[in-house]
């Protein structure tokens, strides 16, 4: 093997290890490898099932707007279109995907009923014989809009007046247990303010990151024999697509098969359930195998990404560093629907205020509806952009102080014991001997006081 | 403009289907001969992970008009390993763990034959260029590079030992 394998460094929480690895440590050949320089692994677009029907989705051209009429009679006449799709053909055309786990309420409809939300939004499926049928079906689709105003920014959705994006919630936030946000209330922030030495405000924001996955967003739906449908997919998530799917077509778990588990990429891009149901239906209506997939522009204009995000953050701060209070404003832009943001917001708020220990916390949450692509899962959703914006904070008040940011950050950094903002007691922290590791593995001298404080003690401090 | 009979040659055989007007030989390969080793990612040429050899060259099959490489030899994935033997590019990127997902891995490997048949021995910065037409979102592309140069290396040592 000549891949690089760094020793494991046992230096740090000796007296925790049991040091009986079995596996890590040493060279495991990935299971799959040989299918993938073979050629052999099998991508659900490499099923070519007989008769294979092609599905392509007619979208909204418009950010907001109310659908004043559908005119299928051009694409109809298409030679080779099978059928078009509705809402009316969706038996629950109605769902919100986390309602498996009790989120509610269903706010998105699989085909736009009589309202888009945002640009790219579905409205009719045309299924046919050809991609090519297929696609110039989708265009013949004639959609009469009368355009409604739209909203686009986080903070402006939540001002007085701003348009409806989504009737369904009945205002632009998620509302967390009767609450207009998540929130975090610990000590009292603003006496903080008051006492602090100085205090800091700074904005951070994102935009929207999309996963852009090199395999787009698609499945092979067969109807069997047996009169089950066998969904050949690349979705991330396998029963959590069976069991939506099976609640949007109304029927039994049991009479759904998917087959999948080979990803072409997905970084959290595969598990909002969008492309299987209205290719079950089609399945269904036409009794032909079907697939739904995305071309490039699909995957990258209307595939959910991660949710851009606007972060105020607050601190005060003492002459030496110390921050005794930290306000933060975290806005979470959800797009139209929900998806998975109420949970990835509700993830921004369990990470607050950062792995330090911080005696006074306050913080709003707000998962924000807007007129945009809605957003969902990517890789560490919900945190990524909040430690972005918590970690330029901490060098921005290490620069203000002119002190050394590591040595701000090993002051700050929680140890096992401390109380967090969320009332949990830290355990298993580790931030201390990370900072210490890297120091040491970049060469930035720090003093002997620092090199000496641990996690497990508060030496130092 | 009527359907036609394409011949090729792929993978040293001789092959012939029936090509509508504008089929790509992305599609001819995947539908009509059932190679699916070589994938659609973009469609535009823009993502290399259906990269096949004409004629030795590394090509983006989903821009190629089948009719133009009519009677053209035509390499694939499927056609690199020779009896159940991996090659060296093959078992360079298993044991590098230059692949992840695997989809662009067809790609990659068929850049790379490509790479090494026209110079044995590249630079690191000859590998990044030769696969700069190539689109990877899980490694990072450095286990690919490692993989290359040590598959550069692997089949210098072949060639020295035969």
């Amino acid at each position: 093997m000549t891949y690089r394998l760094a020793a494991i460094d046992k230096s740090s929480f000796a007296a925790e290890r049991e040091d009986d690895f079995t596996v890590i440590g040493s060279v495991v050949r990935r299971s799959d490898a040989l299918g993938h320089v073979t050629g052999r692994t099998e991508f659900f677009e490499d099923v070519a099932p007989p008769g294979l029907a092609h599905l392509k989705m007619h979208r909204s051209a418009r950010h907001h707007a109310r659908i004043a009429g559908v005119d299928l009679t051009e694409a109809l006449a298409v030679p080779g279109v099978l059928k078009i799709l509705t809402h009316a053909d969706i038996p629950n055309n109605l769902y919100t995907p986390l309602k498996l786990i009790g989120v509610g309420p269903d706010d998105e409809p699989i085909l736009a009923v009589d309202k888009v939300r945002y640009l790219g939004e579905p409205i009719c499926a045309v299924v046919a014989v050809t991609e090519a049928a297929a696609l110039e079906g989708a265009a013949r689709v004639k959609v009469t809009y009368e355009d409604l105003p739209a909203v686009f920014d986080v903070e402006e959705a939540l001002a007085e007046g701003a348009p409806l994006v989504n009737e369904y919630h009945g205002q632009n936030h998620f509302i967390y247990e009767g609450h207009h946000c998540r929130r975090i209330r610990f000590g009292d922030v603003e006496k903080a303010f008051a006492e602090a030495d100085h205090v800091f405000e700074w904005r951070y924001q994102s935009a929207p990151i999309e996963q852009a996955p090199v395999e787009t967003t698609g499945c092979v739906v067969i109807p069997q024999a047996d009169g089950r449908l066998r969904i050949h997919s690349d979705t991330q998530a396998c029963f959590f697509t069976l069991d939506n799917t099976a609640l949007i077509l109304e029927t039994p778990f049991n009479k759904l098969r998917i087959v999948g588990g080979t990803v072409g990429g997905g970084f959290g891009g595969k598990v909002d359930v969008v492309v299987e149901p209205v290719a079950c239906v089609a399945a269904m209506m036409t009794d032909r195998p079907v697939k739904f997939v995305y071309n490039r522009y699909e995957e990258m204009q209307v595939s959910s990404p991660r949710a851009a995000e606007r972060i105020y953050i607050k601190d005060a701060v003492m002459d030496d560093g110390r921050i005794i209070g930290r306000k933060v404003t975290l806005y979470v832009d959800s797009g139209a629907y929900a998806r998975h943001t109420p949970y990835g917001t509700t993830k921004a708020a369990a990470h607050l205020p950062g792995p330090y220990s911080i005696p006074n916390v306050w913080a709003d949450c707000h998962c924000v509806f807007t007129n945009r692509t809605p957003s969902s899962a990517m890789r560490g959703f919900g945190v990524t952009i909040g430690d972005f914006a918590l970690e330029s904070q901490m060098d921005r008040i290490a620069r203000a102080l002119d002190m050394d940011p590591l040595r701000l950050r090993l002051l700050n950094a929680y140890r096992d014991g401390d109380l967090k903002a969320h009332r949990k007691v830290a355990e298993g922290t580790a931030l201390v001997e990370v900072i210490q590791k890297a120091a040491e593995m970049s060469g930035h001298e720090l003093p002997e006081a620092y090199r000496r404080m641990s996690s497990l003690t508060r030496e130092g401090l | 403009m009527p359907s036609q009979i394409v011949s090729l040659v792929v993978n040293g055989e001789p092959r012939e289907f029936i090509a509508a007007p504008g089929m790509t030989l992305l599609a001819g390969l995947r539908e009509s001969l059932g190679l699916t080793a070589a994938k659609r990612g973009c469609g535009q040429g823009t993502c290399g992970s259906c990269t096949v050899l004409v004629e030795g060259q590394a090509r983006a099959a989903c821009l190629v008009a089948v009719e133009t490489v009519a009677g053209l030899s035509v390499s694939t994935l499927e056609g690199v390993a020779t009896g159940g033997e991996l090659d060296a590019v093959q078992s360079s990127f298993v044991d590098n763990f230059a692949t992840q997902c695997g989809f662009c891995t067809a790609g990659m490997i068929m850049v790379t034959e490509a790479l090494l048949d026209r110079d044995p021995d590249p630079s690191e910065e000859d590998v990044a260029e030769a696969i700069s037409g190539n689109v990877c979102r899980c490694t990072g592309y450095q286990p690919i590079v490692i993989a290359i140069l040590d598959a550069a290396r692997r089949r210098r040592e072949e060639r020295a030992s035969r």
